[in-house]
């Protein structure tokens, strides 16, 4: 901008003065020198904390996401410190996040959906197997506990016993026990010519070698073989499984067991041994959320009870949020304020806690409403299938007005006072003026958040898991469902039943009904962008 | 503009290499340092830099403290005590120990031990001789499938609360412990923690003493193929539920905190509940006495023990070194006391049981628990758990008893498959 200018439009004092604001805030926003501190200090915690990512990263040999994050870091860098990147200045930060946050964690879901992962699938194959292994040990029976002195020769580890009859033997995991030339310490042979005795801290820095260095008693396979599970006692232990080229025997039935690519060893029976191992199991886990069975009769009601929960949720709260917005934005309202303050009351109490003081109240017995406001009276508020409908709703639509009167007075207050007197000018009533003029125009703004709204109640598990827990159960259903759980909270009882956690089936469900939501939410903002053209 | 150019390029990377190299420098730096300061002192006293991690509740942390830092002392390996919520340690475990990240030790309860074992995260634990000093229950309790997998530390089993004030003698029988507290004039004598989907923890008690097991039992432990639930006794125990709901003497109504409060309010004269809510009925200034649970039939009714104790992870790098310190260290009397003055439950270990037992309150838990079954571990009574409490919770609101009682045994039949 040339001098001259400037000086010209400064005839105007008003308009020099916004030009010098004006001026500022581009100042800023090119970077004063403030500014450039700044960005630098943050760009360099930025930095430091890649770098320091990176060592530990490469310390845990892990190329790949280290490959991420410094290639992150580097466009970081050039993002900010070039000039031809304006736009991903701004973009930058939020896109990461998002990546993070969003895409990672939805990817990851669907991976887990192609998945056997949970219960009895946790792990890799050479862990299911070395836990297989170790669990097959089994003492000899009567076997005493031998004092045992973990010694070395050349490198290779033994271990020397004493038996209870004092005398000393040592062997290696080649070689059996055999009789040694011992020094004694009380009665515990603590050296032997020819072996390095390992002190505790020795035998610590070889923990994994000595937790799997296991000793042949005798010739005797039957003798079982010793191992020392704490570096000064040993004990004879017997195994009941082999595992040999790639298949597991059970020594006691001699039944054996395959991997046959399910993620467990299977004998020809069927019979799975478990703990198995994670693999991909393809579209499976989508096969059984739409064809078990038990779910034939329950899936459909809970998925209507779903649709009417979030709709009714949506349309009550919004009616009940607007026309407290427009009872408060009456210009004759007085104490706005406080009454404002105090509406929004339910919105800032967390929503997990609200439930469970609800859920305290509504007790047929005990609770406040039915010993206090309704006198004694015994109304099942949560425990009869249509009421406790009820109850989840009036808990929900608490807990969601406050959001959509905050919303809908910010966008009312946005609607020009002129439309109104126009309107009135023309002769509208009351009615007229707002559901003709006041309701598209607040619909513009408000419609993409109760769709969002919606989505977000289709999924609301918190309020149903912790008013009602899905109840009251419905005992006819083969699984445990309720009468007020949603499709989520059913979901959750499905893939988490007792002791198993079946995250592969949880997250095939999960993106079955992200689909649901998402088709829903993509109609619904096609039919409001409409809405839009009223502008 | 064009003369700040420059200077700013060249400020902007001269502070980036900086920040950059004090980052690398702090790290470079801080990494020999710490690599020559670990070793200098392994030479002097031998130990190497084993560190051990171990989860425990975040309550008890203070009390598995002293133990480590006495091991540290004796050994040279540090024990490192992370305070975990305990509702988060077991899936933790089981989500952690297989990605290396694990702990190598975690506090649970022994009926995690079907999970944690179809898991494979959890390895056998051998207590050797020690076995011996342990109490029976803490034994069976820790033992799955024939190995042991735990190192116990304490045992855990409901009895009767009576506040001596308004009944000042123990009931022999169910029905004199109703009359005792009717005749002192309460409304409601007896509460128990129920809940809408009932509890059938707390009234398991009452179901033994008709003769109804959970499960049957074999040599390994709880027999998942023998499901006793249903048998004869559990049918005279369904009608006995009805009765007792419609006399008012349960109610799902009644939870946790509704029936602490009616004790503490003087409105009960009995509770069945846990240790755990010992301290804030005598802080509350109530005389209180532990009473064996009053059988309604003459046999006696046994709760379900809860063992608590210690799991070795089966990825630990430091097996050695961590099986030292649970079964040699935490293993000991005096470690046992500390964990029981930490959380006033009875010890495992039978000496320290004796020494605890010497408190009336603890004595009395350990006199019921002498009866006590530990909880089955195995995976199928998750299955349990999930049509039990419902059932019961039917019955006692005025459901057919035989006929519901049925239905308990079938969904859990076909659940377990």
């Amino acid at each position: 901008m040339s001098s001259t200018e400037t000086e010209r439009i400064s005839t105007d004092p008003r308009r020099a003065r916004k030009q010098e604001r004006a001026r500022g805030i581009a100042e800023q926003a090119g970077g004063s020198l403030g500014g450039l501190i700044a960005k630098l200090i943050a760009l360099g915690i930025v930095d430091a904390i890649a770098v320091y990512a990176v060592i530990v990263l490469a310390s845990f040999a892990e190329w790949g996401v280290l490959a991420v994050v410094a290639a992150v870091a580097i466009l970081v860098n050039w993002i900010y410190f070039s000039r031809r990147a304006l736009p991903a200045k701004y973009l930058a930060p939020g896109v990461i996040f998002l990546a993070v946050f969003q895409i990672f964690v939805l990817l990851y879901t669907g991976y887990i959906g192609f998945t056997n992962y949970g219960t009895g699938h946790n792990g890799s194959k050479d862990q299911a197997v070395a836990a297989l292994l170790n669990s097959s040990l089994e003492r000899v029976p009567d076997s005493p506990a031998y004092p045992v002195t973990v010694v070395e020769n050349a490198g290779e580890l033994g271990l020397l016993v004493t038996t209870p009859d004092g005398e000393a033997l040592v062997g290696t995991a080649e070689d059996p026990l055999a009789a040694a030339n011992a020094t004694f310490d009380g009665d515990k042979a603590v050296s032997a010519d020819g072996w390095t005795s390992l002190q505790f801290a020795d035998v610590l820095a070889r923990q994994n070698e000595i937790t799997d260095l296991s000793v042949a008693f005798s010739d005797d396979p039957a003798d079982g073989r010793l191992s020392t599970p704490d570096g000064s006692s040993a004990y004879r232990y017997t195994s009941t499984l082999e595992y040999e080229g790639d298949t597991l025997t059970d020594t006691a039935t001699g039944v054996v067991y395959h991997d046959i690519g399910t993620g467990a060893f299977t004998a020809d029976d069927g019979t799975e041994i478990l703990p198995g191992w994670k693999v991909a199991v393809g579209v499976d886990n989508f096969v059984r959320a739409v064809t078990d069975e038990r779910l034939a009769k329950p899936l459909v009601y809970v998925t209507a009870w779903t649709f009417a929960f979030a709709f009714l949720t949506v349309a009550l709260t919004f009616a009940i949020g607007l026309f407290l917005a427009i009872t408060f934005n009456h210009k004759r309202m007085r104490g706005k304020k406080i009454y404002r303050s105090l509406l929004i009351l339910p919105y800032a109490i967390p929503s997990f806690l609200s439930a469970l003081v609800w859920a305290g109240m509504m007790n047929q017995s005990f609770g406040f409403i039915n010993q206090v406001l309704f006198g004694g009276a015994e109304i099942p508020w949560l425990t009869d299938p249509w009421l406790a409908k009820v109850s989840v709703l009036i808990v929900n639509i608490w807990l969601g007005f406050p959001y959509m009167f905050l919303v809908c007075t910010g966008a009312l207050q946005s609607i020009p006072d002129e439309l109104q007197e126009a309107a009135t000018v023309d002769g509208a009533n009351a009615w007229q003026t707002f559901r003709r003029i006041k309701l598209p125009l607040l619909l513009v703004s408000i419609a993409p958040l109760l769709i969002s709204s919606f989505a977000f109640n289709f999924n609301n598990f918190n309020v149903v898991y912790m008013l009602t827990n899905g109840g009251p159960r419905d005992s006819s259903a083969p699984i445990p469902v309720g009468h007020t759980d949603i499709l989520i909270s059913m979901v959750y009882k499905i893939a988490f039943t007792g002791q198993t956690r079946d995250y592969g089936l949880a997250s095939a469900y999960t993106i079955i009904i992200f689909v649901i939501v998402a088709i829903i939410s993509i109609i619904a903002f096609r039919r409001t962008k409409s809405l839009e053209e009223l502008n | 503009m064009t003369v700040i150019k420059p200077s700013r390029a060249i400020a902007a990377l001269s502070l980036v290499a900086a920040l950059g190299l004090a980052g690398c420098a702090s790290d470079t730096a801080e990494k020999p340092a710490e690599g020559s300061a670990k070793p200098a002192p392994s030479q002097e006293q031998e130990a190497p830099a084993t560190t051990l991690t171990v989860w425990v509740d975040a309550e008890r942390v203070d009390a598995v403290q002293g133990a480590a830092d006495a091991y540290e002392e004796k050994t040279g390996v540090a024990v490192d005590i992370v305070g975990k919520d305990t509702g988060d340690i077991k899936d933790d475990f089981i989500q952690q120990v297989p990605t290396g990240e694990g702990p190598d030790i975690a506090m649970g309860a022994h009926d995690w031990l079907g999970e944690l074992t179809t898991n494979g995260v959890v390895a056998p634990l051998e207590l050797g001789d020690s076995a011996a000093n342990y109490m029976d229950v803490a034994i069976n309790a820790a033992t799955y499938d024939g190995t042991v997998y735990m190192l116990p530390y304490a045992v855990e089993n409901i009895a009767v609360l009576r506040n001596k004030a308004l009944v000042a003698d123990a009931p022999a029988s169910y029905d004199e412990m109703i009359q005792a507290g009717k005749d002192a004039g309460l409304e409601r004598p007896f509460v128990v923690e129920q809940g809408v989907e009932g509890n059938p923890y707390h009234l398991y008690p009452f179901q033994t003493a008709f003769g109804a097991p959970v499960f049957g039992v074999s040599d390994g432990g709880y027999d998942a193929t023998d499901l006793q639930i249903g048998n004869e006794g559990g049918e005279k125990f369904a009608a006995w539920l009805g009765e007792q709901g419609a006399a008012g003497n349960l109610n799902t109504d009644i939870d946790g905190d509704i029936a602490k409060q009616a004790f503490l309010d003087g409105d009960a004269a009995f509770w069945l509940t846990g240790p755990w809510n010992v301290g804030v009925a005598v802080d509350a200034g109530i005389d209180v006495a532990i009473d064996p649970v009053p059988s309604p039939t003459g046999e006696v009714a046994a709760p379900f023990a809860g063992v608590k104790g210690f799991f070795l992870s089966s990825e630990s790098e430091n097996k050695v070194a961590a099986t030292d310190f649970l079964v040699n260290f935490l293993g000991t009397e005096e470690a046992q006391l500390d964990l029981f003055e930490a959380g006033n439950v009875l010890p495992a270990l039978s000496a320290a049981a004796e020494t605890a037992s010497a408190d009336p309150i603890i004595g009395g838990f350990a006199a019921v628990g002498e009866n006590a079954v530990p909880m089955p571990a195995v995976p199928a009574m998750g299955a349990v758990w999930e049509y039990w409490g419902i059932a019961e919770a039917e019955i006692i609101n005025g459901a057919d008893p035989a006929e519901r009682w049925q239905k308990l045994t079938s969904d859990v039949e076909a659940a377990i498959g």
